[in-house]
């Protein structure tokens, strides 16, 4: 039922971003629903029956139960593109803040 | 009145969701999954783990079955780093001031811890093809030491241009071995290194080398994001 967890946690991403109005509470959103997807795409690769993690020793074991490394992978991709998008929103943040000595999105359209 | 309709637009989309993800063939519960019914089955083929020759089988579709892609990954961080220093632009000299005097124990016991993390670094990005880890967590590892630095030390300041060379020269190289499987074997990035026994140190031909650029490449570009959060423009 992880799966249900990853959902719970994507949607609370999605209402954050919904009712904040503080850019950094913004990014913070942004990376609860990535969490909560890359969650979700891991737990698609789990095999029931005491599955181990896909590394091998040597070729003798590929008869064991592995879980899916594929969506391990494609997971490991979208970690580092969130790394960068997170960097990226960060430093818009940071120079909106130069700009308009606030976060807050409301604030902005009064002061400028 | 906004968060009560964001919380039901919330509320039905998990709703949606679950619905929709329920226990169907095309969508099965969780773990009840048989990996004969997937693309993965071709993973643990004998022939193909001998092929690619890494142990570890994630590094070997990341670096090994989907190299092409790593390389678009790369290229990713590579621009949002670029973008990051676009932003903040200008000519940057000064570094952030603390709000305390660092003291002589925090600096000494900070470059010991550094040197600690670093090794650490090391050895997960040389073993990236046999336990978990490679070049993408060794690489955060790597700039994690430097940010380390910036945070105990108020003088400490980062070598920017040697870092940007190696990253530069990193993806470079990087392209350049995916270059020479075009030439010495049949496609781009293919393996043209002996493999050896699966489960050595030395391994898996080209996929140790390649995770070693990736990890200085994504190290030190990690280390200029921090570098350009951490630095302002001189006020005088």
């Amino acid at each position: 039922m992880i799966q249900y967890a990853a959902i719970i946690l994507f949607v609370f991403g999605l209402y954050g971003l919904f009712t904040n109005r503080n850019v950094i509470k913004m990014i913070v959103s942004l990376n609860i629903m990535e969490i909560g997807l890359n969650i979700f795409i891991v737990s698609i690769g789990y095999v029931n029956g005491g599955a181990i993690a896909p590394i091998i020793s040597s070729t003798q074991d590929l008869g064991l139960i592995y879980v899916d490394p594929l969506p391990q992978a494609l997971v490991l991709t979208a970690i580092v593109i969130g790394v960068g998008t997170t960097a990226l929103g960060l430093a818009i943040a940071k120079s909106i803040y130069k700009t308009y000595q606030t976060f807050d999105l409301d604030e902005m359209g009064e002061s400028a | 009145m906004k968060n009560l309709f964001g919380f039901l637009i919330s509320l039905a989309l998990g709703i949606v969701l679950i619905l929709v993800l329920a226990d169907t063939s095309a969508f099965p519960a969780f773990g009840d999954v048989n990996l004969a019914d997937r693309i993965s089955e071709q993973y643990f083929n004998i022939t193909n783990v001998e092929e690619v020759g890494s142990a570890n089988l994630v590094t070997a579709i990341v670096v090994g079955f989907r190299g092409f892609d790593t390389l678009g990954e790369v290229t990713v961080l590579f621009i949002s780093a670029l973008g990051v220093a676009f932003i903040f632009g200008g000519v940057k000299q000064k570094r952030l001031d603390l709000n305390f005097k660092p003291n002589f124990m925090l600096r000494v016991g900070s470059n010991i811890l550094f040197g600690i993390i670093l090794v650490t670094s090391i050895y997960i990005i040389f073993h990236g093809h046999l336990t978990p880890g490679g070049g993408f967590p060794g690489g955060a590892i790597i700039a994690s030491a430097v940010l380390l630095l910036y945070l105990a030390d108020d003088r400490f300041r980062s070598n920017v241009k040697g870092f940007k060379i190696l990253e530069g020269v990193a993806g470079s190289v990087f392209v350049v071995i995916g270059l020479l499987g075009l030439v010495l074997a049949t496609a781009f990035l293919q393996n043209f290194l002996p493999v050896g026994t699966v489960g050595n140190l030395v391994s898996a031909g080209i996929i140790p080398v390649i995770y070693v650029l990736i990890g200085l490449k994504v190290g030190s570009e990690i280390a200029g994001i921090v570098d350009n959060f951490l630095t302002e423009e001189e006020s005088a």
